[in-house]
């Protein structure tokens, strides 16, 4: 394209003549790069246009400077990120990210051969579950360390000029950070032994080399491979040993050294030169680890007294006169941690007896091996009858409401992504996701409802009980059981008459278990009031009655809201409840809410199905709408392909999408939502409480 | 060359199958044959339950008949089954019986995954009645005292649907099987393999990251069987991250990142 046709695009795109956006000389810039670049960059400044007209302005005027030297997929990164902080943090934020390019002479290797942290999250993630210990989660973060649960990374890792390099690096770093955690670094309250120093900070950043020198030892003996690779890195950097380090290095890799020698080389090290990081060495945070810790080591304390208490129940056979707790000699826990060879096991013995406790027992136990070094005797002492608050011992999650009404809105909930379709791209984390329940209405709308359509639910049972799949005999088998008599006569007879005698001589018993298990997602928007609402409570009562015939395992949930920050599902039965007053009660209290935001809820089912061990997973939809929300962008196709695409997910993660609505518009825009005859349309509210037992039972027949 | 064609009940087995042991399974094996209970092996695939089995079955000198069980597996399949040849129809005895006729040893290997009504057919067997039915027949069948039923599960990965019913396990003496002590399971990496010692303990290491991984996005880690196969392959000149490529992370598991993970974790460690 010449520069004024692409003067032309970018001023549609970016709607110059409203704004003073000189689009001229980025134009001239963008002429002058060849097709395929153009091509690139013009399609993101329309993907960010979507988003917001001066991020995408910013970035037309940056990228064809940059296109040349930046790869590809770094640019994707930048372009990405800005419009992920413009979601997150507005429109400020996101213009520094794209001033960062600015500086692109400072940061060329973070824009050529960087690691961006979501290509790392999922594989480090995995990897540091297998080295053992505490499960920890890798997140990220603003630099590089850890507080004894997560191991933060930055947003991207370049320190090499290569990406293979810069894997590594994040590789190594992220083990040393385990090492710190599993080896014993935060045994000691690191800041109080830096305290009494003249310079507590040059003391800290003396033991944080100290304890990197152990731990590189011991990484040396356990992961030769890993140790090659930093070796290799610490080379390309030129980093090495600072002078008069050699002594204190050498006794730190002995294989006995633990925090106690690095503590007690601390005194000698404040006077050595400073230690300067490492590449992978990342920074120590003894006031991070301090704040979980404490929270961690009592809520631990307390799970494993109270689990003892319940392992002692298990294993101790008291006579039933004596009261718990009298007994003059008590039962006693000991553990012994066996701690070699790249995994970490517990003996736990009571009264000298081994036990094998539950494995949720053994990882408390693993936790607090790692954080004191040993299983202090005051956890072992089993906890008496409501010793500890039931706070204490369960992750709390926090009422929706109450959260609701407070300030901060995105406690305790669950995200989800939404596809952008301008951007082509997700927007993370976007959704803010609750579940909560329906208030039941005891009311005689369950009694009603059966005798209303009395001669329905007869049907129903018939039809439905016919669809058990029961044991059937089989004949004429090539292979079975028996000798089918029939067929053997009738292939003697053949065979006397010169014909081709059957080999299907058997009769065989055939058992197939149907192994279903099926979410129904119900709408709840304010449109339902009325007439729908009544329809949906009917069905959804003829469709439990006729399911509980068939045995297949199934949830109800509802889906109501309003903006993306207030996404919710109400529970109405969840896969494990059995289908009880309490069901019913619920499914009568089933009213109207908000709008019909509908791809949190397709990501969050499909994820709780998924969940559900069966062969088919089979995921319902009853709406009476297109998707739609309070003032948002949700109205209309961005809806339309946000909810495809988290049914796309849905389809692709193993889960059948399947759509009874009654919007007569709806086909419009369902077949491409859902794909061709993946949908049905009712034509008139009344019939859905036929209906939709009937549908269900042809799709899965 | 042609494969030797045997009837498994004259499958004896001739050299000692090789077998360390881990605890006092071979003992109480022994003790449980010679008072004629039945057994029940339980542990994670791979850990050696059907060797266990080989080399109890070279101990007592008895043909061993193993039967793999499988979700279509039925009564006849064990018991046996009439025939058609040349218009009449001929009986056919199942392994089971081939077993309890000529005083072997029947080992049903992940008995859970047969149809609920095939296990009820050994629960005769596996009393103090020693009988097997034959309804078919019309006839009982006793066992002798040499006749020795075995039963394998692993209560790990299977279902909840797929339990082992009560009035089927409580029949029958139960030896435990995990993954030897890493010691141990050195040595048996090396015996079998023929890595040296330093190779198949670091093999052993290389295992114990994968299962710290079980319940972390896999369902099993690493058995001592793919140990084996990675110590095979190494021993024929593969490089020892490719080996634990192919012969144990491609065998655990299909997801693209796990793969990686476990790449990671290997290249770590050689």
């Amino acid at each position: 394209m010449n520069a004024e046709e692409i003067t032309l695009l970018l001023e549609g795109l970016l709607e110059a003549d409203f704004s003073f956006r000189k689009v001229g000389p980025t134009a001239i810039k963008l002429a002058q790069l060849t097709q395929s670049d153009q091509d690139f960059l013009l399609d993101w400044v329309k993907r960010i246009a979507s988003t917001n007209l001066e991020v995408s302005w910013q970035f037309a005027r940056r990228a064809p400077a940059l296109i040349g030297s930046m790869d590809r997929r770094l640019m994707e990164a930048w372009a990405v990120g800005a419009c992920d902080t413009y979601d997150q943090k507005g429109l400020r934020p996101a213009l520094q990210v794209l001033e960062e390019a600015d500086h692109y002479g400072e940061r060329r290797l973070e824009m050529t051969a960087g690691v961006l942290f979501e290509d790392l999250a999922g594989v480090l993630g995995n990897f540091v579950c297998g080295l053992s210990g505490r499960r920890l989660r890798v997140e990220q973060g603003e630099s590089l360390y850890t507080d004894t649960e997560r191991i933060l990374l930055p947003g991207v890792i370049a320190r090499f000029p290569v990406v293979a390099d810069n894997f590594k690096l994040a590789k190594v770093a992220v083990t040393l950070l385990w090492a710190q955690t599993r080896f014993g670094t935060f045994h000691a309250d690191l800041a109080r032994a830096c305290a009494d120093f003249p310079d507590p900070q040059r003391a800290l950043k003396q033991l944080h080399g100290l304890e990197t020198l152990r731990l590189c030892a011991r990484i040396a003996r356990d992961f030769p491979g890993l140790h090659r690779d930093m070796e290799r890195l610490r080379a390309l950097l030129g980093e090495g040993l600072p002078a008069g380090w050699e002594a204190v290095a050498q006794r730190l890799a002995q294989p006995d050294a633990d925090l106690e020698d690095s503590l007690h080389l601390l005194g000698d090290a404040v006077h050595l030169p400073e230690f300067t990081p490492w590449c992978y060495q990342g920074e120590l945070k003894p006031d991070a680890v301090a704040a979980v810790a404490a929270a961690r080591q009592e809520k631990e304390k307390a799970r494993l007294r109270v689990k003892l208490a319940d392992l002692m129940q298990d294993h101790v056979r008291r006579p039933p006169d004596q009261p718990l707790g009298e007994d003059r000699d008590a039962p006693e826990f000991a553990a012994e941690v066996d701690d070699e060879g790249g995994r970490l096991d517990m003996e736990i013995t009571l009264d000298g007896a081994p036990i094998a406790p539950p494995d949720d027992v053994k990882a408390l136990f693993s936790s607090i091996y790692l954080d004191f070094g040993e299983i202090p005797p005051e956890y072992l002492v089993p906890a008496g009858e409501g010793e500890y608050d039931p706070s204490l011992l369960f992750d709390q999650s926090a009422d929706p409401d109450s959260v609701w009404q407070g300030s901060y809105h995105e406690e305790g909930a669950s995200f989800y992504p939404e596809w952008d379709m301008g951007r082509e791209h997700y927007r993370k984390n976007w959704c803010v996701m609750r579940e909560k329940d329906v208030p039941p209405v005891h009311d005689g709308f369950y009694r009603e409802t059966l005798e209303k359509h009395a001669g329905l639910v007869k049907q129903l049972r018939r039809s439905f009980e016919a669809m058990r799949d029961e044991n059937r005999l089989l004949k004429r088998q090539v292979d079975g059981d028996e000798v089918d008599i029939d067929a053997l006569v009738e292939a003697l007879a053949d065979a006397k008459d010169g014909r081709e005698m059957s080999d299907r001589l058997f009769v065989r018993q055939h058992r197939s278990e149907r192994n279903i298990a099926v979410a129904f997602m119900v709408d709840m928007s304010g449109s339902t009031r009325g007439w729908i609402n009544e329809a949906e409570r009917e069905a959804l009562i003829l469709l439990c009655e006729a399911l509980e015939r068939l045995g297949d395992r199934y949830a109800i949930y509802g889906f109501s809201g309003i903006t993306r920050k207030r996404c919710e599902l109400f529970r109405i039965k969840t896969f494990a409840e059995p289908y009880s007053e309490e069901v019913k009660a619920r499914i009568s209290g089933i009213r109207a809410q908000e709008y019909t935001r509908m791809g949190f809820a397709i990501r969050h089912l499909s994820k709780l199905l998924n969940e559900v061990d069966a062969a088919t997973r089979i995921l319902i939809t009853l709406s009476d709408g297109r998707p739609d929300d309070y003032f948002d962008a949700y109205r209309g196709q961005y809806g339309i392909e946000d909810t495809r695409m988290a049914l796309l997910e849905a389809r692709r993660s193993g889960v059948h999408p399947f759509c009874i609505t009654i919007d007569r518009e709806a086909r419009d825009y369902l077949p491409h939502m859902y794909g061709a005859a993946r949908y049905t349309i009712l034509d008139d509210v009344r019939q859905l409480p036929f209906k939709v037992s009937d549908i269900y039972r042809r799709l899965t027949r | 060359m042609n494969a030797k064609i045997l009837a498994p009940e004259e499958h004896f087995i001739e050299k000692e199958p090789y077998y360390e042991a881990v605890g006092d399974e071979i003992a109480i094996f022994h003790a449980a044959h010679a008072h004629r209970l039945p057994i029940l092996l339980k542990g994670p695939t791979g850990c050696g339950k059907t060797r266990f089995m080989e080399h109890m079955a070279w101990r007592l000198r008895r043909p061993l008949i193993t039967v793999s069980c499988h979700d279509d597996l039925t009564a006849s399949d064990l018991v046996g089954r009439y025939l058609v040849k040349g218009g009449e129809t001929v009986w056919m005895d199942g392994p089971l019986t081939r077993a309890v006729r000529v005083g072997g040893i029947c080992y049903l290997d992940e008995i859970v995954e047969a149809r609920k009504d095939t296990m009820v057919v050994i629960h005769p067997l596996a009393d103090d009645r020693r009988t097997l039915p034959m309804e078919k027949l019309g006839q009982l069948l006793e066992a002798t005292a040499d006749f020795c039923l075995a039963i394998s599960y692993n209560p790990g990965y299977q279902s909840v649907l797929k339990d082992l019913k009560q009035s089927t396990r409580q029949r029958f003496v139960a030896l435990e099987f995990d993954y030897p002590a890493p010691d141990l399971e050195a040595r048996i990496v090396a015996a079998e393999s023929g890595v040296d010692a330093e190779l198949a303990a670091r093999l052993v290491r290389f295992a114990q990251t994968t299962r710290n991984l079980k319940g972390a996005g896999l369902e099993e880690g690493a058995s001592t069987r793919l140990l084996v196969h990675a110590g095979k392959l190494i021993s024929g000149g593969i490089a020892p991250v490719l080996a634990c490529r192919s012969a144990v992370a491609q065998a655990i598991t299909d997801d693209a990142d796990m793969l990686a993970a476990i790449q990671e974790l290997s290249s770590s460690l050689f």
